[in-house]
């Protein structure tokens, strides 16, 4: 090996590395690369066991129902207390208008402050449940709200967002994901 | 004065967030254990605590439940295995060795073996020493001492 090229080997490992760091920092920014993302573990599987009751009277639903309903169900959990649950909910009022049924789940959430959330912002819910105790969202792998997970047809689960459906994430990822099941 | 603080300093444990006794469980051999397996866990809220450590929401629901896996027989193992069920590998402060990890295990033995190698490259060009000296030089060498 001669000297030049040992000389210049420090600089070729920097660029390297730069290029590396470029390329993660610009992913980030895109919103494609996030390195505080849990993966999720559900993704493949059926949805754990559960029955969660109603939010206000209303019936609520389990692992049955989801198995049962026959097509794409989108599972969202939710709080009134969450902020970027706000920031989402234009996106599931679209979605639900399209067609897409969305199953919400109020997590740890007082009921009547759900229900005022709901009845403020637009209900883009077919079927509502709550799980105040928050032992339901662990079972699934829930870390934070809001958390939404798609469902196919056949009950296994195919997608998980952490964090808000954006409307970005909602045109390149959900969307696709759902034409490409029916 | 100094070495009074730096006895005091050492004599310190570290705060957990745990401040509720009804955490607790009443078996304190059951509780020791269940601490050492929650140190281990990764809390998902902050990331960089551990659920014992963590004030967050989730920590507290997940050291709960820890302890009822722990009370309700679990061995530490299957403890933890109930919560990497949920949340993977992530959730474990020391990740496991496996095809994900293999490079951040490995990269120690790789920055050693790096360091070997450079070290015993540079070493072997020294032991050659320099070139012996042409006709040429020689004879310069020559006429310059004298010798």
């Amino acid at each position: 090996m001669n000297r030049r090229a040992l000389l210049l080997a420090p600089f070729a490992a920097t660029v390297v590395a730069g290029a590396g760091f470029w390329t993660v920092l610009g992913r980030m920014k895109q919103g494609t690369f996030d390195p505080h993302e849990v993966p999720s573990q559900l993704i493949g599987k059926r949805v754990p066991g559960f029955t969660l009751p109603g939010l206000t009277g209303a019936e609520g639903f389990g692992s049955a129902d989801i198995a049962a309903a026959g097509r794409p169900v989108l599972v969202n959990f939710f709080a009134s207390w969450c902020v970027p649950c706000v920031i989402e909910h234009p996106e599931l009022m679209a979605l639900s208008r399209a067609g897409l049924p969305i199953w919400g789940v109020a997590y740890k959430d007082a009921p009547d402050a759900a229900q005022t959330f709901i009845t403020k912002h637009g209900d883009p819910y077919a079927r509502l449940a709550q799980d105040r105790p928050g032992q339901v969202a662990i079972d699934w792998g829930v870390y934070g709200v809001p958390e939404s997970y798609l469902i196919d047809a056949g009950g296994t689960v195919r997608w998980r967002q952490a964090g808000p459906i954006t409307h970005d994430v909602a045109e390149t990822q959900l969307r696709p994901l759902l034409r490409s099941l029916s | 004065m100094i070495r009074l603080l730096a006895v005091l300093l050492l004599l310190a444990t570290p705060a957990h967030a745990i401040s509720d006794p009804a955490e607790m469980l009443p078996n304190p051999v059951q509780e020791q254990r269940a601490e050492a397996v929650g140190r281990q866990l990764r809390c998902l809220v902050c990331q960089n605590e551990s659920i014992e450590d963590s004030n967050a929401e989730l920590a507290r629901d997940l050291r709960r439940l820890v302890r009822v896996q722990i009370s309700g027989g679990a061995t530490d193992e299957a403890a933890t295995a109930w919560v990497v069920a949920r949340y993977g590998d992530f959730v474990r402060l020391r990740p496991p060795f496996n095809a994900e990890t293999a490079l951040l295990w490995g990269s120690p033995v790789l920055a050693v073996g790096l360091g070997l190698g450079a070290v015993a490259l540079s070493r072997r060009r020294r032991v050659a020493g320099p070139a012996p000296l042409s006709e040429a030089e020689a004879a310069r060498l020559h006429e310059l001492t004298g010798r």
